[in-house]
C-alpha cells in the first residue's frame, strides 16, 4: 500500500505549520493551537490512519498547550513534531512560552522575565508515551526517531531544536548565520545515553537529546475506543 | 448490529434527544462537546447512542476543541457535529470559520440561553441568532435552522445533516432551552437514510473547483487517494494558499457568501396560517412561534384578521417570501426572545411598506399567548380607529 492511503498530515499555523503543505500527502493547515483537535477527529474517524502534527513551539504550548496536555493524556496515536525554535516566528519575533529567561524580543525588549517551558517534560508527564528531542543538526537521527514515532502505536512528541536565523538567532542571540547557529545548538546539546556519565557540572547548560522516553504499556486510544464499543449493540 | 434509529415510532423525549436520534438517523458517526447547560443532554444522548452504531463520542478539553475534533473527523470521512450553548458556541467561532472556508460539512448545534457571558443558564433566549451569521470573522455564509417543537427539533436535524452535505457548509441549529428541555411526543418517520455523501471523480480532481452554481460536487475523505490540500487560507480551486492573489481572494469570497444566498429560494422553509386575508401577521420563529399561533387564533375568535408565519430557515432570511406574504398586511409584530433584532431583517424585507412592530421578551421567559395577543389588539384598534 501507498503510504498516501495511510498517513494524514496536519499543520498548526506559524512557520512550521506549513512544512506539511510541501509534503505530497492528505494535508489539513488548520487554526492557530488547533491542530491536535483536528488531529483527534481525523484519527477517530479511522483508527488505521497515522496522523502527524507540524506545530510550532508556540502554536503547540502557547495558545494550543491545552490541547496538547489533553492529547498527551488521551495518549491517542499522533505523532507530533513541534519546531521549537523559542520565539513566534511568524509574526516577526515575539516571546514566546519557550523563550529562554532573560531573552530579549520584540515583547520582552528588557529581557523575558517568565521562565519557559520543557515541552518533552511536559509532554511525559501529561501522559505522552514517546518523547524525544532532537535539533536540525542532528538531521539522520531525527529522520530515524521520527519513523519511530509513526510506527509507535500511542501520542509521540518529538521536539525539535531549530536555528531559526530571522527570528530568534538575530533577536535573542544576536547571531544571524545559520551555521553559526547549527554549531551552538550542536554545542548546547548531549545525547541523553552520553550524559549517563557525565558529572553535574558537565551536564551544566546542556540540553539532552535522543529519545528520551518510551512506554508501550499504556493504552492506545483509538483503538481501545474501537475495541470497546465493538460489543455493543443497538437494539430497539 | 441492531436497527440504528426506530424508525416509524412514536416517541415521548426530549428536544435534546429527538436532535440525537435525527443526527443518528442521517449518519452522524461523530460528535465531540463539552458540557453545558441546557445543551448538555445532547452530549449524554450522544455518549450514550453513538458507540451503540459504531460512532465516536468525544467529551473533549473545550468547545474549541470539540468543532475542531468535527471538522477533522469530518474530512475522516464521517458525518460530525457538536453542540453547545452561549459560552460555548462563542469559542467555536474561529472554527466556524474555518468550516465555511474549507467547505466543511459540519452541524452546529446552538440550544440557546440567555447572555451575553454566563448569562442565564438555565432560562431561554434568542440573542445568538446574528451570531450564527455573523459570529466568525471575515465574509462568509452559513444556514440556520430554528425549531419550535421537539418534532421540528427532529426534522431540522435531519435535514441540517441533509444541507450541511449538499452545500458543503457548517449548518447550525438555533434551538433553545424551551425546546431542548421539552418533553413530547415526536414522530420518527419510517424509510429515513442516512444522508449520502457523493465521492468525485478522482481523474483531475480539484477540490475547489465549483460548478456553475458554487457548489463543490460531493467530497472526497483522507486518505483515498485524492491527494487533497485542505487550507484555511483563502485559497485556489487546487486548495493551495492564494493570500497574495487578489483575484482568486475575491471570487473565493464571493462564491462562499454567494453558494447560499443565490440558493435563498430553495432554502426557504416557512410554516402559515390565517394568511389570506390577515390584516395583522405574527412572523414568528424558535419557541414564541407557539403562543404566536394561540395568540392569532384567539384573535380570530375575536374576529381579528391575524395570521401567522413560522419561518424555519432563518439564514439565509427568507425575505423575498417575508414580502411577498406580508404584501397584504398592515402590520407585522415580531416576537423574539431578545432586545428586538430580527425584527430588523423583517423590517429591511419588507422596505417601509408595511408597519413593522417589535415584540422583544427579555429575562429568560416567553411570552404568553396574551402578551401576543394584547399587542395583535392595539394594532387592530389603531388601524380601525
Ligand atoms: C488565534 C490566532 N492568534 C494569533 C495568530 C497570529 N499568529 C500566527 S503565527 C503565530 C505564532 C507562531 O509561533 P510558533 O508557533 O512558535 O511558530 P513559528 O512561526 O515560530 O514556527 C501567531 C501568534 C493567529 N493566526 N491566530
Amino acid at each position: 500500500m501507498d503510504i498516501r492511503d495511510k498517513v494524514a498530515l496536519v499543520g498548526g499555523i506559524g512557520c512550521s505549520g506549513w512544512i506539511p503543505v510541501y509534503i505530497d500527502v492528505d494535508t489539513l493547515h488548520v487554526l492557530h493551537g488547533r491542530a491536535i483537535p483536528f488531529a483527534s477527529g481525523l484519527k477517530m474517524s479511522d483508527p488505521s490512519r497515522k496522523v502527524i502534527v507540524f506545530t510550532g513551539d508556540g502554536d503547540c504550548l502557547g495558545i494550543g498547550g491545552n490541547h496538547f496536555i489533553h492529547g498527551a493524556r488521551r495518549n491517542i496515536d499522533i505523532t507530533v513534531i513541534m519546531v521549537h525554535n523559542q520565539i513566534y516566528g511568524m509574526t516577526g519575533g515575539q516571546v514566546a512560552p519557550t523563550t529562554p529567561s532573560h531573552g530579549k524580543t520584540k515583547t520582552s525588549p528588557y529581557g523575558n522575565p517568565e521562565i519557559p517551558f520543557d515541552g518533552c517534560a511536559l509532554a511525559k508527564a501529561a501522559g505522552a508515551t514517546f518523547v524525544a528531542r532532537w535539533t536540525t543538526a542532528h538531521p539522520r537521527q531525527l529522520s530515524k526517531t521520527i519513523a519511530e514515532a509513526i510506527d509507535h502505536e500511542g501520542f509521540s512528541f518529538i521536539e525539535v531544536l531549530t536555528q531559526c536565523p530571522t527570528q530568534a538567532g538575530r533577536v535573542i542571540y544576536g547571531v544571524a548565520d545559520p551555521a553559526q547557529l547549527l554549531d551552538m545548538l550542536k554545542a548546547n546539546t548531549i545525547n541523553v545515553n552520553a550524559a549517563k556519565n557525565k558529572s553535574i557540572e558537565e551536564l551544566t547548560g546542556k540540553i539532552l537529546i535522543g529519545n528520551l522516553y518510551h512506554d508501550d504499556e499504556r493504552l492506545e486510544f483509538a483503538s481501545n475506543y474501537y475495541k470497546k464499543i465493538s460489543k455493543l449493540a443497538a437494539s430497539c | 448490529m441492531g436497527q440504528e434509529v426506530c424508525q416509524g415510532t412514536v416517541k415521548i423525549i426530549q428536544g435534546n434527544e429527538a436532535i440525537v436520534e435525527a443526527a443518528i438517523a442521517a449518519g452522524c458517526r461523530f460528535f465531540a462537546g463539552y458540557p453545558i447547560t441546557p445543551a448538555s443532554e445532547i452530549a449524554e444522548a450522544m455518549a450514550q447512542r453513538l458507540p451503540q452504531v459504531n460512532g465516536v463520542f468525544l467529551q473533549m478539553e473545550d468547545e474549541i476543541a470539540s468543532i475542531c475534533a468535527a471538522i477533522g473527523a469530518s474530512f475522516g470521512g464521517m458525518k460530525a457535529c457538536t453542540a453547545s450553548s452561549g459560552p460555548g458556541i462563542s469559542l467555536k467561532q474561529e472554527g466556524v470559520g474555518y468550516a465555511a472556508v474549507v467547505e466543511a460539512p459540519i452541524v452546529i448545534i446552538n440550544v440557546m440561553r440567555g447572555g451575553p457571558a454566563t448569562g442565564m443558564p438555565t432560562a431561554p433566549g434568542q440573542q445568538d441568532i446574528l451570531q450564527a451569521k455573523y459570529g466568525s470573522h471575515g465574509d462568509y455564509e452559513i444556514i440556520a435552522l430554528m425549531p419550535s417543537s421537539c418534532q421540528e427539533a427532529f426534522d431540522l436535524t435531519y435535514k441540517a445533516f441533509v444541507l450541511a452535505e449538499k452545500y458543503r457548509v457548517p449548518v447550525y441549529i438555533l434551538s433553545d432551552e424551551i425546546v431542548g428541555h421539552t418533553r413530547e411526543k415526536v414522530r420518527i418517520p419510517a424509510g429515513l437514510k442516512p444522508v449520502e455523501r457523493k465521492k468525485p471523480p478522482k481523474e483531475g480532481y480539484q477540490p475547489f473547483k465549483a460548478g456553475d452554481d458554487g457548489l463543490l460536487d460531493g467530497m472526497p475523505a483522507f486518505n483515498e487517494g485524492y491527494k487533497l490540500l485542505i487550507e484555511g487560507q483563502l485559497h485556489d480551486e487546487n486548495g493551495n494558499r492564494a493570500a497574495h492573489l487578489p483575484e482568486v481572494c475575491a471570487k473565493l469570497t464571493e462564491r462562499l457568501c454567494k453558494k447560499i444566498t443565490n440558493h435563498a429560494d430553495q432554502l426557504v422553509d416557512i410554516e402559515t396560517s390565517f394568511l389570506d386575508d390577515a390584516e395583522i401577521v405574527v412572523v414568528s420563529f424558535g419557541s414564541p412561534a407557539r403562543p404566536s399561533l394561540r395568540a392569532v387564533k384567539d384573535a380570530r375568535e375575536k374576529n381579528i384578521r391575524a395570521g401567522y408565519i413560522k419561518i424555519r430557515t432563518i439564514w439565509p432570511f427568507p425575505e423575498k417570501k417575508i414580502a411577498e406574504l406580508a404584501a397584504k398586511a398592515h402590520t407585522l409584530i415580531v416576537p423574539e426572545l431578545n432586545i428586538g433584532r430580527m425584527v430588523n431583517e423583517v423590517k429591511r424585507a419588507v422596505a417601509g411598506q408595511v408597519e413593522v412592530v417589535s415584540l422583544p421578551k427579555l429575562g429568560g421567559l416567553l411570552h404568553t399567548p396574551g402578551e401576543i395577543l394584547a399587542e395583535i389588539e392595539r394594532r387592530a384598534t389603531v388601524c380601525t380607529r
